[in-house]
């Protein structure tokens, strides 16, 4: 299951590609946050989660991962493809009528890999934390991730399951937080500004990690020293710097390309960027 | 008019705490959340004797409706407890999109619901809940009349597998249906044979409508009670036999005209079988303080309302001829 580096590296490569080609294919979607988080679920899948792609709702036995902040769903469901969960070949169908790949993901139309809708924002660190109290009560000893947009935090739920986690021991449970300073409207800080996020999460009681989130070696490294930190009373969070938009060269560090489409020639300046290695779906 | 008496009264809100402990005991998979208010929701016993699969999620009710649906994947079936109020209206979105559109076995439970809060006042009062969850697709909405239907209806979920949304209150009131009855979801419950009129009535407006049937009954007037104690899914059969004989309809429920069981009694019939219908509902407004009692006859939802709700409809079906 552990892939090395190289192997991941080109993993993500291809990941990247899907995202643009899927996004370009229906005009709409949001590459800039799904580039930046690529190398995060390429370890994840390949590397640090122990996981079925034959796909069982109540993953007993295995690891979870919630993907909170739904819109960088390309990523996500090109990862889910990629390890098997379903053919690569319905990548083609993003966001397209009677798909299963749904602009935001969804357990609705039934897509392998996914357990909970998101998209509506905030929601899925309680979620997440409530797998991790039925592991708990199931006598599981497997882990649960998620993942969060950093302009998702400033949803007010975010910060009740916050408080309720390290007040419940919740230490089966890893969080990350993509940091890169964009949202919607423009940079967070002038949107509504996070402040120090290591000190707030480590004030409510969490254990706080750094992770550079475009370099697959620490993104690896980070992974594998958080689950060394779980069981110890105190739930994790990893906060991973990344660039929204990494990869391509056009899209780095704006907040302009998080939710737009490429247009046909700027799919091929993108697509000459990222390497075709595991075949184009 | 068939005979109901009682010999004791409750609150239903102590028929989902007696529920709760009943369904722990029969499903350890059976787990349940309290947004700080323990003692109002009576969960005491269940805590008592499960605490290990009691989650106190403090003064955060998006949260508590977030875990629930993530602990139903691992198997538990997660009951959440607090105010109807704040079941529904302040965590809409939440059970939209991580319990309804999720498809998670969940089961909202609601004490508090509508004006028989009492003192509280409107901010507590909600009226609208029937309404809300009733749109959600796929969410069950029941609302239970007493102590053992309560207690029963709470049993039942357990063993359904889906979305649902109970509602219960805090008044103490009259137990009159059977201690071992079976529920079933989405099958009415004829309380009383008649012929002309349909009183279709849920949760405290139930009683009502006995005594309702009995003033009708000295004055001549033959009425057909049904409780609607499933909301959605709909007993439609049910309902368009008992308008198909009657010929037309009264509604009676703890709830805003607007979006509660009489407009649903109203889509069906209006499709399908087009009848005189009169509402006793709350007219479109905000509850205020007051004694439950005070309340209920303040904003028309007493079986005096429901007795000149019958007759007004009955003239209009004669009129209609």
């Amino acid at each position: 299951m552990k892939a090395d580096l190289q192997t991941l590296e080109k993993t993500a490569s291809q990941i990247r590609r899907d995202i643009v080609r899927m996004v370009h294919g229906c005009q709409s979607g949001h590459p800039g946050g799904s580039l930046g988080c690529t190398d995060f679920f390429t370890a994840l899948y390949f590397s640090v989660m122990n996981h079925d792609p034959k796909f069982n709702m109540d993953a007993v036995g295995e690891d979870i991962f919630f993907l909170s902040n739904g819109h960088i769903s390309p990523v996500f469901y090109s990862t889910l493809a990629h390890a098997g969960y379903f053919d690569k070949a319905e990548l083609a169908t993003f966001r397209k009528l009677n798909a299963r790949l749904q602009g935001h993901p969804t357990t609705h139309e039934h897509l392998p890999g996914i357990r909970i809708a998101s998209g509506s924002l905030g929601q899925g660190l309680s979620v997440a934390i409530g797998a991790a109290l039925a592991k708990k009560l199931n006598g599981d000893k497997s882990l649960v991730f998620t993942l969060h947009g950093d302009g998702e935090i400033q949803e007010g739920q975010i910060w009740e399951a916050a408080m309720f986690a390290p007040h419940n021991h919740v230490d089966n449970l890893i969080s990350t937080i993509d940091v890169n300073g964009q949202q919607i409207d423009g940079p967070t800080k002038q949107v509504l500004s996070l402040g120090d996020l290591r000190a707030k999460w480590e004030a409510f009681g969490w254990d706080v990690l750094d992770m550079k989130g475009n370099d697959m070696a620490d993104v690896v490294r980070v992974l594998e020293e958080a689950k060394s930190r779980t069981g110890q009373g105190k739930p994790i969070m990893i906060l991973m710097h990344t660039e929204m938009g990494y990869g391509v060269d056009f899209m780095v560090g704006s907040h302009k390309w998080h939710g737009v489409a490429p247009n046909d020639e700027q799919l091929k300046l993108a697509l000459d960027q990222l390497e075709e290695t595991l075949g184009d779906y | 008019m068939k005979k109901y008496t009682y010999t004791d009264k409750k609150d239903t809100r102590s028929g989902f705490g007696a529920g709760l402990l009943e369904a722990g005991q029969k499903n350890d998979q059976v787990v349940a959340l309290c947004a700080d208010l323990i003692g109002s929701l009576k969960m005491n016993d269940f805590i008592k004797a499960f605490p290990e699969r009691f989650v106190q999620v403090g003064i955060a009710e998006a949260n508590m409706i977030g875990i629930a649906a993530g602990m139903t994947i691992g198997g538990k079936i997660p009951f959440t407890g607090t105010f109807a109020n704040f079941s529904t209206g302040r965590v809409y979105d939440q059970i939209r999109q991580s319990v309804a559109y999720s498809n998670k076995n969940v089961k909202i439970c609601a004490s508090h619901a509508g004006l028989t809060l009492g003192e509280d006042g409107a901010t507590h009062q909600i009226l609208e809940d029937i309404g809300l969850m009733k749109m959600l697709p796929g969410m069950t909405v029941i609302n239970t009349c007493d102590y053992n239907q309560t207690k029963a209806a709470t049993i039942a979920i357990a063993d359904y597998d889906g979305p649902v949304y109970l509602r219960f209150g805090r008044p103490v009131v009259p137990i009159f249906t059977d201690p071992d009855q079976k529920f079933e979801i989405g099958k009415a419950w004829m309380v009383n044979e008649g012929a002309d009129v349909s009183i279709f009535a849920t949760g405290h407006l139930v009683w009502q409508a006995i005594l309702a049937g009995e003033i009708l009954a000295e004055q001549g007037i033959d009425a057909e009670i049904i409780n609607i104690h499933t909301i959605k899914p709909l007993d439609e059969e049910a309902v368009l036999k008992s308008v198909a004989k009657t010929g037309c309809v009264v509604t009676a429920e703890e709830h805003n005209r607007l979006g509660g069981l009489g407009d649903s009694i109203a889509q069906v019939l209006a499709v399908h079988n087009p009848s005189p219908q009169e509402y006793v509902a709350v007219n479109d407004s905000f509850g205020e303080s007051g004694t439950p009692e005070q309340l209920m006859t303040k904003y028309g939802l007493d079986a005096e309302h429901i007795v000149a709700a019958v007759k007004k409809v009955i003239e209009r079906k004669n009129k209609k001829g």
